[in-house]
């Protein structure tokens, strides 16, 4: 019998399930593993819970789950961020239902009991009853820790967990990059598309930094898009990478040229599918370098950037990932734009985002058959592993981790390795 | 309130016409109801009726029909292998405006999906933006399907609504 299958009320000995080039089927399949991932990645590590520019204002908030708890991300009056457990103290109901609004406080619709911005809790009906037995400052919604990288939100239930800087480290000049598609606007995310697919939430994760499977997943899309495009989308013709960026992260640049949007703007031909686009804005009265940094940005970065566990900066949107069960995720595609930009570029933003995006883009679909095939499919052979060694021959030490050609399965080494580390620790 | 009922009719037969060309895969002819200039639209927040301004699940011009209707067609992508099967019922239909060129309607589509094991159904209003046509006697000006359950998580729907 192979001793490092999970079984019941046994310690699971994670070291053996990730290997250098492998994983073990179970990690997509083990409950109780699932639940060990909860405790020890998505309520201990930092995790992606917004964009500045979804709360606004004192009073914008948004809610979603951190790992399988509710939460809500409030700004305050002060524009401090808090992100708050969606728990009244009282008897637990969800003080909040609404996606995302604007509110004064947060009011349970059990007991009234109501909470300020901060989450201190503000009021409590008819308290005469509670005589001295109850102390308001002792019973806050509780609050998680908060910091903000570039306009970027991340939370922790853990703290005492590292400076979000610091977690971050080489992934933070691929995220400085990553905003320069606003243009010199600020980026604003405006909607998204949300969609479950019946699977485990790592192989999402697997999925945005893996050039391997586009021309074969994406070739319906390849056909959509006009010949330079789809040249352009041809990344075995172009000198890109992956690169391990430490404690999980790793970028996969698949278009070189277009990782920093704004070099030699006037030096390089606009691309033939903006030129519409680059005439309309000319027509407006921008300047010709502003014309072409716009059209640059709306054609999004020539990479993505995969931050452990529930984010990316991929190419022209925000990849948020919420596991749901063991065999269960959701995943947000969040479209981005240039706050206050010319509208008929954001147009071209959210036209480009339909057109692969969502459930009903040309895009996501074939994605989401691929990953329900690899959950159904590791029903199969239970003892078998799911294979990570790609490019392992062609990987070399960088100032900042490892690197492999475009194609290479290094980013998803990366990630089993951050997960082994977190799970083991 | 007053029914026309023969035009009630007339667009009825229109619309039922258009579903059954669907469920049918009969792609080529569906995109012949089309006005060049109309638009086919799937919002995700029935809120947002700025569609143009806002994110949608689809918002397909002409040429975008044509590549949809490509992309189901050609065998290419793999969440249409095997092919939905799909059956719409479309009803409850209310005429909400006639002014002579644009005539605005209201209907009630429910569909039922097939998919290797899964059995799924979407509930939509749609709204029909539709002008007359000599030929054909009307088309398409602007598609709006309001799907119940838009602002929830949906899985991938690789046919036409």
């Amino acid at each position: 019998m192979n001793s490092i299958i999970p079984l019941q009320n046994i310690d699971i000995d994670y070291n053996e399930l990730v290997q250098s080039d492998r994983a073990h089927t179970s990690l997509y399949k083990d409950e109780k593993i699932f639940d060990d991932e909860m405790e020890k990645i998505y309520y201990n590590s930092w995790v992606w819970v917004a964009h500045a520019s979804e709360i606004p204002e004192g009073g914008s908030y948004k809610t979603m789950n951190i790992g399988k708890q509710p939460v809500v991300v409030v700004r305050d009056r002060k524009k401090k961020v808090h992100v708050l457990l969606n728990r009244c103290r009282h008897r637990a109901a969800t003080v909040c239902e609404h996606k995302k609004g604007k509110t004064n406080s947060f009011v349970c619709p059990y007991h009234g009991w109501s909470y300020a911005l901060d989450g201190s809790l503000r009021g409590v009906p008819s308290p005469e009853s509670y005589g001295e037995c109850l102390d308001k400052s002792e019973l806050p919604l509780v609050s998680l820790r908060v910091e903000e990288y570039n306009g970027m939100i991340f939370a922790s239930f853990n703290h005492d967990v590292e400076p979000l800087e610091d977690f971050l480290g080489a992934a933070k000049k691929w995220i400085d990059l990553f905003m320069k598609q606003g243009a010199g606007y600020p980026v604003k995310v405006l909607g998204e598309h949300r969609f479950t697919f019946p699977g485990n939430w790592k192989i999402q994760l697997e999925n945005t930094t893996d050039a391997y499977h586009f021309p074969l997943v994406h070739k319906s899309f390849l056909s959509s898009v006009d010949e330079k495009t789809e040249e352009l989308f041809n990344f075995d013709n172009q000198p890109g990478y992956v690169e391990d960026l430490g404690n999980g992260h790793s970028v996969m640049v698949m278009i070189p040229e277009l990782v920093d949007l704004e070099e030699e703007l006037m030096e390089r031909p606009i691309q033939e599918r903006f030129e519409d686009l680059a005439q309309a804005l000319r027509d407006e009265g921008h300047e010709e370098l502003q014309v072409r940094r716009i059209v640059r940005a709306v054609g999004g970065s020539g990479f993505n950037l995969n931050l452990f566990p529930n984010i990316a900066c991929s190419m022209a949107f925000f990849r948020v990932m919420q596991p749901i069960s063991v065999d269960k995720t959701e995943i947000h595609h969040s479209v981005i734009t240039m706050d206050g930009g010319p509208q008929i570029a954001n147009q071209y933003r959210l036209r480009l985002h339909e057109h692969f995006q969502g459930p009903f883009g040309f895009g996501t679909p074939d994605d989401a058959e691929a990953w329900e095939r690899v959950q159904k499919g590791a029903d199969a052979g239970n003892d078998l592993w799911i294979m990570l060694n790609r490019g392992l021959p062609g990987e070399v030490k960088t100032e900042d981790g490892l690197k492999s050609d475009v194609s290479a399965e290094t980013g998803m080494r990366a990630a089993y390795q951050q997960w082994k580390k977190l799970m083991t620790a | 309130m007053k029914i026309d009922l023969n035009l009630l009719n007339e667009v009825t037969a229109f619309i039922w016409a258009e579903a059954d060309m669907l469920d049918h895969y009969e792609h080529e002819e569906w995109l012949k109801l089309w006005n060049e200039t109309g638009v086919y639209i799937i919002p995700i927040d029935p809120a947002l009726t700025d569609y143009e301004n806002n994110l949608n699940y689809a918002y397909d011009n002409h040429h975008m029909r044509q590549l949809r209707v490509n992309r189901l067609d050609n065998g290419e992508a793999i969440s249409t292998s095997p092919k939905a099967n799909t059956v719409r019922s479309v009803s409850r239909v209310r005429i909400v405006k006639d002014d002579g060129d644009e005539i605005i309607l209201r209907c009630a589509q429910n569909l039922r999906e097939f998919r290797k094991q899964n059995l799924k159904h979407y509930t939509a209003d749609v709204t029909f933006h539709l002008i007359r046509d000599t030929e054909q006697g009307f088309k398409i000006n602007r598609k709006i399907i309001n799907l119940v359950n838009s602002t929830d998580t949906l899985a991938g729907i690789s046919y036409i609504l």
